[in-house]
């Protein structure tokens, strides 16, 4: 579903990421971890189009970025840490504005069972500004599932949420992965990856330098092996 | 063939749908906060206002300074409008959003430009009127209304790409006056030269090269801005 080949991205004179290879199956859960700087953001930056690379090769679902970017973005939802949102329009109105931008056939159906998915149907006719940091970023899943994309990227999508927050997001992830989706997210928790994901890559210096079957791993040896592998 | 003219119909309808959906986007959410268009007619009556108590002219004098006044009214309230049009799109990521949007990303910059088109057309509006009680100056003229048309494109044209690239910078706030005026400076000098004509009453055949300047200058940067906008938005 995803497949990279020896991507290099710099900035300016920085090298971010070194001939960096990924491949990630359709279906999968993979949870990209790795210290800050690793290469995390700027990787999933290039999936979602967002960057270019400086050379490489980067195939997702059957098109190559960045010749067929349009039809990438078509397959893709995306969600950060920041959750692409006006703060002056309703969640109804937000859905329906990307609704648009996507040019969806049943864009009400689509909103509604949007709201439903992320548990704000009821809160529909709030401005965005008001909600709280969680409801704001399961209204950013409900936006990135409108079009159904076959790909789902979560940056960071933990920053800045409370425990209760982080619990239904828990939740979400879980109930997004459960209907098929490859899903590839960032992050710097170990142990809620691990009980995420599928897979867990860990990306030191801009390469995978390890990649884990989270099943088989105890929460100590795992945390033991982060730390020797992006200390080490 | 037919399945392909077809696809190409539907594509430009996705197109023109996106296009639509960033204007009424810009415009609901003004319509709500009113910080932009808010921000930008203060500040144009104040440049209005402080003129007419500074420059204390009589009628001569004033016919000539009138369109450098007007024009240095909309580029300030302008470029309040601009720097605050991005930044609404960058402060939440929203310009991700948009960018992530499967679609061809001059519909993002040809949204922008015409929403932000409307805003400076607004104060235009406003400004025009209130310019003529202050100063006893007709300005209610057919041919003019047509260069405040024609010049406020080419300045958000040209104003909506370089605020794109400007948004990315920390400092964004100094960067886009510094960025833009020295671009906008030939359709500002053609916008206050036909200006002036048509308030001094010359003949059409003098105006002209300056409208045919406008013209010229809006269809480029139109289309260089066409070219251009995915590269100035990617990293």
């Amino acid at each position: 579903m995803i497949e990279v080949r020896k991507l290099v991205k710099s900035f300016g004179l920085k090298p971010v990421l070194r001939g960096l290879e990924l491949l990630v199956e359709p279906g999968e859960f993979l949870a990209l971890l790795g210290p800050n700087g690793a290469g995390k953001t700027t990787l999933l930056r290039i999936l979602s189009s967002l960057a270019r690379p400086n050379a490489g090769l980067v195939r997702i679902a059957g098109h190559t970025l960045p010749g067929e970017a349009a039809a990438v973005r078509g397959k893709l939802g995306v969600v950060s840490h920041l959750p692409l949102l006006y703060g002056d329009l309703t969640a109804e109105e937000n859905l329906r504005f990307y609704s648009r931008m996507y040019d969806l056939e049943g864009v009400e159906r689509r909103v509604a069972e949007a709201l439903e998915l992320v548990g704000l149907r009821q809160r529909r006719r709030d401005l965005v500004r008001e909600f709280s940091r969680g409801m704001q970023q399961r209204l950013a899943i409900g936006r990135a599932m409108l079009h159904d994309p076959e790909v789902l990227l979560f940056d960071e999508p933990y920053t800045g949420l409370d425990q209760e927050a982080a619990q239904m997001l828990d939740g979400l992830l879980r109930q997004v992965a459960g209907r098929g989706r490859t899903v590839v997210m960032t992050s710097h928790d170990l142990l809620r990856s691990a009980s995420l994901a599928t897979r867990l890559d860990i990306l030191s210096r801009g390469v995978i330098a390890r990649s884990l079957d989270p099943g088989s791993m105890q929460p100590g040896e795992l945390a033991a092996l982060y730390q020797q592998v992006t200390h080490g | 063939m037919a399945e392909r003219a077809a696809r190409r119909r539907r594509r430009l309808g996705g197109y023109l749908r996106a296009i639509g959906a960033v204007i009424w986007k810009d415009l609901a959410a003004e319509l709500r906060s009113r910080e932009l268009l808010g921000a930008m007619l203060v500040f144009a009556l104040l440049v209005v206002l402080i003129f007419n108590f500074a420059l204390e002219l009589d009628v001569r004098s004033r016919a000539t300074i009138t369109s450098g006044v007007l024009w240095v009214t909309f580029t300030f309230a302008g470029t309040l409008g601009l720097n605050r049009s991005m930044a609404v799109e960058k402060d939440r990521g929203c310009l991700d959003g948009l960018l992530l949007a499967p679609v061809d990303r001059s519909a993002i910059y040809f949204g922008k430009t015409a929403a932000n088109l409307i805003f400076l057309l607004i104060v235009a509006g406003v400004v025009v009127p209130l310019y003529s009680l202050l100063y006893n100056t007709n300005l209610l003229v057919p041919g003019l209304l047509a260069v405040i048309v024609l010049g406020c494109l080419g300045y958000i044209v040209v104003g909506t790409l370089l605020a794109s690239m400007a948004v990315q910078a920390r400092t964004r706030d100094i960067l886009l006056p510094i960025l833009l005026f020295p671009v906008v400076l030939p359709v500002l000098v053609a916008a206050i030269k036909a200006t002036n004509g048509f308030l001094q009453g010359l003949e059409m055949a003098d105006i002209w090269p300056w409208l045919n300047l406008l013209i010229v200058y809006d269809v480029v940067f139109t289309a260089a801005a066409f070219m251009l906008f995915d590269f100035v938005v990617e990293e």
